[in-house]
């Protein structure tokens, strides 16, 4: 009984795809595992659009029909002024249920050793000597204090774990999206399609997004940059407008907000006895604003730099810090190319977006790519070009 | 001062990810801001996606006295 075990290998706070993942591969390693989840359920609420690339989720996990609302093979973008470009996608994308997805994720965990427990709220460190030793919280009005040699941050977004340990998780204002969606039904919808509607007027310094699960029902959000929400007009009234518009007939089953880091990974992401993965190091593209698969990549990496570290030398942060060094390798790169092309990108003006509609919409459609798409937005812009090239080569 | 309006929050943590001097907590169905800390930059204000959090003095500057 976890209520009884005072100490642990590894403590994982937060159970999204990040720490769920961390947890299976540090427990089939072989190691002592303990998440503890705020919340009362593990996937719920589900602050997230769903979508996940077919082969990044395939890194992981063997796709599993269950998890899988919807197969996305095609994609249309909707240009300030509603000049519509369609293409097909060159590899197939999932819109999730999140709810089975995240359950699943942490059954496998649980099978593999790991102890999971729900309601069970971290409000502090413990520190000795300038080192993390565990955590304290409440457990459904009971506190709790439990030791671990290594304390792993997964709490996404919010990211105490990591400023009380004081590693500089804070997102700055024109880093983070300020995000909402509505989960409807009622209306008609491409089965397949990815559509995204992209004007300063509808979401400034984001998009509005329309991932079909199923004929009639999609999740349809969007996030405006905290640069544009300075403005005074709130992401849901964005929303709004932008349903009353487009789907006045839907039904709205589910509501969620929630913000989304689209910002530089954090610079240090390990300390004495401290990991952070997934949105609590920022590693959401900043481009796509999905965060899944970086958070699950970054859960496995820092499994196995915690089994190294402990099997050899303890979790002291130069043993910690290969973890930093395997997700500059991996994503890092990516991560960083991706940061300078959004900081491009949103300063778009409606014009310059209805240019780039333009431009794609002259060329084939069997030519069509979200590298073109990409390539012709960065036109003006040499640099970015080569980021634009690397990215999408993944080198 | 920075008021929330409690029965509007999701507890989503959007702004306890922007907050520069970690005054917010959310827990699961609560949101409390330490005003001792807080320096009342608005930061919060701005990026709820649903106006829970709000300014009440409307002359206040944003290098105002913290605590």
């Amino acid at each position: 009984m976890w209520k009884e075990q005072k100490k642990y290998d590894c403590i994982v706070v937060g159970g999204g795809p990040a720490g769920s993942t961390f947890a299976r591969v540090a427990a089939e390693s072989g190691l002592s595992v303990l998440l503890l989840e705020k919340d009362r359920d593990i996937g719920m609420p589900v602050r997230c659009g769903e979508a996940v690339s077919d082969a990044g989720l395939r890194i992981f996990y063997e796709p599993n029909p269950r998890w899988i609302a919807s197969t996305i093979t095609r994609m249309k973008l909707v240009a300030p002024n509603e000049t519509v470009v369609e293409f097909d996608l060159n590899e197939k994308g999932y819109i999730l249920d999140r709810r089975i997805f995240d359950y699943d994720l942490a059954e496998y965990a649980t099978k593999a050793g790991a102890m999971i427990v729900t309601k069970a709220y971290v409000d502090g460190l413990l520190i000795e000597e300038d080192k993390v030793v565990g955590v304290q919280g409440v457990h459904i009005g009971e506190r709790f204090e439990k030791r671990a040699k290594i304390v792993i941050g997964a709490d996404g977004v919010e990211s105490r774990v990591g400023r009380w340990a004081g590693l500089k998780t804070t997102c700055k204002l024109k880093d983070m999206e300020s995000g909402i969606q509505k989960t409807v039904t009622g209306i008609d919808v491409h089965e397949h399609m990815f559509e995204f509607y992209l004007s300063k007027h509808w979401a400034p310094g984001g998009y509005i997004w329309v991932f079909p699960k199923g004929k009639n029902k999609a999740n349809i959000g969007l996030g405006i940059l905290g640069s544009y929400a300075k403005n005074g007009k709130a992401a849901h009234q964005y929303l709004d407008e932008f349903l009353e518009w487009k789907y006045p007939q839907a039904s709205v089953l589910t509501t969620v907000v929630g913000g989304i880091p689209v910002a530089k990974t954090v610079k240090e992401m390990v300390s004495d006895g401290l990991m952070l993965i997934g949105d609590a190091a920022h590693m959401v593209n900043p481009v796509t604003g999905g965060g899944i698969i970086p958070g699950m990549r970054s859960g496995l990496l820092a499994a196995e730099t915690a089994v190294k570290a402990l099997n050899n030398g303890g979790p002291t942060k130069r043993n910690l810090q290969p973890y930093e060094k395997a997700w500059h390798k991996v994503g890092g790169k990516s991560h960083e190319r991706f940061y300078r092309i959004k900081e491009a990108i949103y300063r778009f003006t409606d014009d310059d977006l209805n240019r780039i509609a333009d431009g794609m919409s002259g060329i084939p459609e069997n030519e069509r790519s979200l590298f073109k798409l990409f390539s012709i937005a960065v036109r003006k812009k040499p640099s970015l070009l080569i980021d634009v090239a690397r990215v999408f080569a993944g080198v | 001062m920075i008021e929330v309006a409690e029965n509007k929050c999701d507890f989503c943590g959007c702004c306890v990810g922007v907050c520069p001097v970690n005054c917010i907590e959310v827990k699961e169905a609560d949101i409390i801001i330490d005003h001792e800390i807080c320096i009342d930059c608005d930061i919060c204000v701005f990026i709820c996606p649903i106006e829970v959090l709000s300014q009440t003095d409307p002359k206040r500057s944003s290098s105002s006295e913290a605590a």
